[in-house]
């Protein structure tokens, strides 16, 4: 009993020595905050930016989620970037470039005294050593979920396992470049501007064995370049990741070789839950978060937020699969199922501020864009009547819709689905509704052509027409299974043809004269929608130019 | 014994209220003693309101509750739903569909979760402890040790596990996830129950009158051991209409919200709680009430049936 | 004892092992899985097939089990493909549970200091309109979706009372030490970062507690009922023994033995709770791990993850079970 007592006392004590010190802490966090009255300013402070999920590793040539893309952009430089707000290519660490003739030697002009984060002189050596690097990959990193952009955008590695686009890279001196590619592609310089071609210093990726990576278990591991040491030539250096709390932090490269950032630190703070982010910017936690959802744009500008549109430079479609129910590869049934939707009440009411009805595969913004395609207005009478033509006036549809994502092209696949359904069972179309999580089964079922009809969209690379269209369509084996038309296999030869032409001009009349067909004789998929996604800041940070491609630098951004 | 010995008495002290040989008197002082509380009153009260108006919703509901009547009202890009407007007294939803008649409509669908799951635990559960209870012996530790593995893991724990591994969410897979989940509650409930009455006089009795083994189990057995298990069921009423809501907030629920239900609206009014409250707060305060009414029957049924009490 | 803790123990480890044989072939059994997680909306068929092919995952599935186990006595349990890509799920595992117990013990606290006084006075004052309407609350308490609760305190509470309602900490470059962040705090004599973490932790704590308190008020109103019924409660009042005394001495200890254990009793629904709660408030703990290997359809994150909660869960109700046993002698005999 006296044990037991005394334990109760101890207990009581405990609590009694609880409440003490947190009085004390809160007096101690009172004069702390006395003392600290700098931090904002023009020049110094921090910026603190939410993002919605964990970076997968900090080497941007083998990532493939734009979560590392973000913070990457900040810590490296590739031989082009694109001209802030749009999706041009314009020079970065190359001060100017120059294709041969028939657009397979390009030529580019190094910009001096670069260095990397780690001391290492960028040059032309330097540009050959990436170049090398991705080519040479082994293993492992050859894999399609490893190398995913070198894989979409280069093709094959130097086992020769698939063909590849590049073929060489040799420093003509210590400030000319000059790649050699084994086919013309409109793709290129472009390419060159996304942040998994970024420019990495040979010395560090060599030091921490960058190119170690290995399949295991389920999944792949990577070397202590990823995770812990990534070296560019960009404004911020990498500081560190701190898991337990879900913040990185970069720190300002006072050696840059273009215009020092104002801020001496850049912290990234993971926030996964979008109403959290929200809530974080409006108690002051971050200064800004990507993605904000469209019906909250209205509010945050009321509450004095500055919410920065990007140009729309995606596509959300109506996916339409011809191996599926066989009355889908009728030109009359798919062209009824795009007068029975209603796009216009869609945008107005589902999608965010600048959002258009989309009228092709490609946004205006794209080379190839063509003016006078076939429009398909909401005409529920022209519906019904092309499917009686068709003779599917009892048409039943297996509609896929994928449930918990949101995609810039796609804020709410639900309510998205919601609408077209009741579009669609208004011009008498039964709908089956079928829904699976988009990693757990969406995705492979659409690819294995089990839906009839679906939802999907893009959010485009770069401005060429092959990165839309070209994915899209450019082999006839594709979710739509435009295979199955006799049009299907015509459409990826002009493709390729397409792409392949190095005269600028002559390109973008072929790909102009492609989109005119395929909304007029082939339609094999309906475009929905371009919606602009958005970023949120406060009103007292400058500096970020919102891009269509998400590339935003935070460079020059400065608080107050 | 074996894992969680403590929770284990918790269902077991339940078990042991078990009506023995007075069956009709402890029933009906129950029921005496039920009819004069406050609590069970106003719990059946809340109950029976809600069963009316989910089984007469289809009538007295105004609209269609999938029918997009107010879509052009809807504006994303603003941030705006359909407000109160004549013929729609709580306004529309995210799609432009009739607020009100979604939650009278809504109050068919979640009830069928709660009834449904608890359904299907119970079954499971009386399958599996009627087993065990019934024969003993190596029968009784094969299926324990299968419900004790079951009860090692988080009960809404287990019913996340289980909603995230079906393929193809739609009701009927959190139907299942959240009464799958019961049914070890209920073996172990069964079993332990009728442990308490093997030996008690009235099975002794039968036996040695020669009555067959399966008819003592279910022309005696079975029938005493109503009482806490429809306690148990009206606890689990309530918990599997919060659970299914729960998995909702996870997106492991029924995706396709064109017949509502509470737990889904919920659910999908997460993102717009601080503009919309209302979409939030009319499927969270009906899921409140009902899950309310049911506690507080099951508790005052579980004081009722507590031989405790009964002196 | 020791024979009964190490068939305890025994039996821990089988159980373990059916369960992870249970999850990790349903997990298989399904499509998308890590090809699909790894490669986005960029894959192909023929891109999942080829993955499918180099990480092994073609091979039959009792051999893929056979693989994991192996890799899983090497400390090996994966890689996360949605929650933290690419980290092994052991370090996630690590980095977080100290956050969930955090916030468990916090929330704990908080059942307690409000459950059991009240508890204690609801049942002196049986029969009363404040018996009633504080029972009447703890039942109201259980109705309430938790996650719509954390959604209301972070609401309405938050900004009226200027609590932090994001995360754990804010950015202030604090030194870790366990990974505790209130402890790191006092430990590092940083009190800035201490206080900044606790505050961080009183929003959350309080939408977690909701769960243990209606158990804890509860079962500390029943024992107390219980037990003043008990001759030596009437004894020591018949005595003449002070209110006080009989109170402290007689009532309070002896109703605190079902109150203690129940505590432990409630780290599982703690654990269920944690995952609706650190979503909403984005508190990088298991439990929003889980939330998001959910939501991401992370399979190497919830194999390991609900594995661990059933081991956690286990291991305490064991060690509920073994001072059972201590304090109370009956039980060794059963």
């Amino acid at each position: 009993m006296l044990q037991s007592r005394t334990a109760r006392r101890r207990w009581l004590a405990a609590i009694g020595l609880v409440s003490v010190s947190a009085l004390a802490l809160s007096a101690c966090a009172q004069s702390d905050r006395g003392t600290d009255s700098s931090g904002s300013g023009k020049v110094g402070g921090t910026f603190t930016f939410g993002a919605a999920g964990a970076p997968k590793l900090f080497d941007p040539f083998y990532a493939t989620d734009g979560e590392t893309f973000r913070v990457a952009r900040q810590m490296f430089n590739g031989l082009t970037t694109f001209k802030p707000g749009t999706a041009e290519p314009a020079p970065e660490l190359a001060e100017s470039w120059s294709p041969s003739s028939d657009g397979l030697t390009w030529t580019f002009k190094l910009r001096q005294n670069v260095k990397f984060h780690d001391g290492t002189p960028f040059n032309a050596e330097a540009v050959c050593a990436n170049f090398d690097r991705w080519y040479n990959q082994k293993g492992a990193g050859t894999s399609d979920a490893v190398s995913q952009y070198y894989v979409d955008n280069f093709g094959g590695f130097a086992d020769g396992a698939k063909p590849s686009l590049y073929k060489s890279c040799s420093a003509k001196d210590a400030n000319t470049a000059e790649v050699v590619l084994t086919s013309s592609t409109s793709k290129f310089p472009d390419i060159l501007g996304l942040p998994s071609f970024s420019m990495q210093s040979p010395t560090a990726l060599k030091q921490y064995d960058a190119d170690n990576v290995q399949a295991q278990g389920d999944s792949f591991t990577f070397p202590a370049y990823a995770t812990d040491h990534p070296t560019g030539t960009g404004p911020f250096k990498f500081g560190s990741y701190d898991k337990a709390n879900n913040t990185i932090e970069l720190v300002r490269n006072d050696d840059y070789w273009g215009e020092k950032t104002k801020l001496d630190k850049l912290v990234f703070r993971i926030i996964p839950d979008e109403t959290a982010r929200k809530q974080a910017l409006k108690s002051g936690d971050i200064d800004g978060y990507d993605f904000p959802a469209a019906a909250d744009w209205e509010g945050l500008k009321k509450d004095g937020f500055n919410v920065q549109i990007r140009p729309a430079f995606n596509v959300m479609y109506f996916g339409i699969n011809q191996a599926g129910n066989p009355k889908l590869q009728d030109l009359k049934v798919r062209q009824a199922l795009a007068y029975a939707i209603n796009r216009e009440q869609l945008v107005k009411s589902q999608l965010p501020e600048g959002a258009k009805v989309a009228d092709e595969f490609i946004p205006e913004t794209v080379g190839g864009y063509a003016k006078d395609v076939t429009k398909y207005e909401y005409n529920v009478d022209k519906a019904k009547s092309l499917l009686a033509e068709a003779g599917a006036s009892d048409l039943t549809l297996k509609f896929y819709w994928p449930s918990e994502v949101t995609r810039p092209y796609m804020p709410s696949p639900k309510d998205i689905f919601g609408a077209i359904s009741g579009d669609l069972e208004k011009a008498g179309i039964k709908v089956e509704a079928i829904t699976k999580p988009w990693n757990g089964g969406y995705l492979t079922d659409v690819d294995q052509h089990v839906p009839d009809v679906f939802l999907l969209g893009w959010t485009g690379d770069t401005g060429s027409a092959d990165n839309w269209i070209g994915t899209f369509f450019g082999n006839p084996e594709n979710r739509f299974s435009t295979g199955k038309s006799p049009w299907g296999a015509t459409l990826a030869a002009d493709l390729k043809k397409a792409d392949s032409t190095p005269d600028r001009d002559a390109r973008l009349k072929v790909y102009e004269g492609i989109n005119k067909q395929i909304m007029s004789e082939y339609l094999p998929a309906i475009p929905i929608s371009h919606s602009p996604p958005a970023l949120v800041v406060k009103s007292d940070v400058k500096g970020i130019v919102p891009s269509p491609l998400t590339d935003e630098k935070f460079g020059p951004v400065s608080k107050g | 014994m074996a894992i969680g010995s403590a929770k284990k008495e918790r269902i077991d002290s339940l078990a042991e209220s078990t009506a023995d040989d007075s069956g009709v008197s402890l029933a009906a002082s129950a029921w005496k003693r039920l009819r004069r509380s406050p609590v069970f009153l106003f719990g059946s009260f809340i109950i029976v309101a809600f069963v009316i108006i989910a089984i007469i919703s289809p009538w007295i509901a105004p609209h269609d509750p999938s029918a997009r009547d107010l879509a052009d009202q809807v504006i994303k890009a603003r941030n705006e739903i359909p407000k109160p407007q004549p013929g729609y007294p709580l306004g529309g939803d995210l799609q432009g569909r009739d607020f009100l008649s979604r939650l009278l409509v809504g109050a068919q669908q979640t009830l069928l979760v709660g009834v449904f799951a608890t359904l299907i635990g119970l079954v499971g559960g009386l399958a599996l402890g009627t087993l065990a209870g019934a024969f003993g012996g190596w029968v009784d530790s094969l299926v324990m040790r299968f419900v004790d593995v079951m009860l090692s893991i988080p009960q809404l724990l287990l019913a996340f596990g289980i909603g995230a591994l079906f393929a193809k969410p739609n009701l009927f897979t959190v139907i299942l996830a959240v009464s799958i989940v019961q049914i070890p509650v209920f073996a172990r409930l069964l079993r332990g129950s009728m442990l308490a009455q093997r030996e008690s006089d009235h099975v002794l009795a039968a036996t040695s009158l020669g009555v067959k083994h399966g008819a003592i189990v279910f022309r005696h057995m079975l029938p005493n051991s109503l009482g806490p298990v429809i306690v148990q069921s009206t606890l689990v009423l309530a918990t599997s209409i919060i659970d299914a809501a729960a998995l909702s907030f996870l997106g492991l629920g029924n995706p396709d919200d064109r017949i509502p239900e509470w737990g889904q609206m919920l659910g999908g009014a997460q993102t717009v709680i601080d503009t919309h409250p209302q979409l939030a707060f009319w499927p969270a305060g009906c899921i409140i009430a009902i899950a309310l009414g049911f506690t507080l029957v099951g508790e005052s049924l579980r004081d009722a049936l507590d031989p405790k009490n009964r002196r | 004892m020791l024979r009964y803790t190490v068939r305890r123990l025994i039996q821990l480890l089988g159980v373990v092992l059916v369960l992870s044989l249970l999850v990790f072939a349903w997990l298989r059994a399904l499509p998308g899985g890590p090809a699909s997680a790894l490669l986005g909306d960029r894959g192909t068929d023929e891109s999942r097939a080829a993955l499918n092919k180099q990480l092994g995952l073609d091979q039959p599935i009792f051999i893929q089990y056979f693989k994991f186990l192996g890799r899983a006595l090497t400390g090996d349990f994966g890689n996360s493909t949605g929650v933290q890509p690419g980290d092994s799920v052991v370090d996630i595992f690590v980095q977080r549970f100290p956050a969930t117990i955090e916030l468990s013990v916090f929330a704990i606290i908080l059942a307690v200091i409000v459950g059991i006084p009240l508890g204690y006075v609801a049942a002196k004052r049986r029969g009363t309109w404040f018996d009633n309407l504080s029972v009447g609350g703890s039942l109201i308490g259980v109705a309430v979706p938790v996650f719509f609760l954390a959604f209301v305190l972070k609401e309405v509470l938050a900004s009226k009372l200027g609590l932090p309602s994001v995360g754990r900490q804010d950015a202030i470059g604090a030194t870790r030490v366990t990974g505790f962040f209130v402890l790191d705090g006092i430990l590092t004599q940083e009190w800035d970062a201490a206080w900044n973490a606790l505050k961080h932790l009183f929003l959350p704590a309080i939408a977690l507690a909701t769960i243990p308190f209606a158990v804890v008020f509860r079962i500390t109103r029943a024992a107390v009922l219980d037990v003043m019924d008990e001759d030596y409660v009437r004894t020591a009042e018949a005595k003449g023994l002070t209110a006080q005394v009989v109170r402290s001495r007689h009532v309070l200890r002896n109703a605190m033995l079902p109150v203690v254990t129940t505590i432990g009793l409630q780290i599982g629904a703690l654990l269920a709770g944690a995952v609706l709660t650190e979503k909403v408030f984005a508190f990088s703990g298991v439990g929003e791990a889980l939330a998001l290997g959910f939501e991401r359809r992370d399979y190497p994150v919830l194999q390991m993850l609900i594995m661990v909660a059933a081991v956690v869960y286990v291991v305490v109700n064991l060690l509920v079970d073994l001072s059972y046993a201590l304090i109370d002698p009956r039980i060794r005999t059963r």
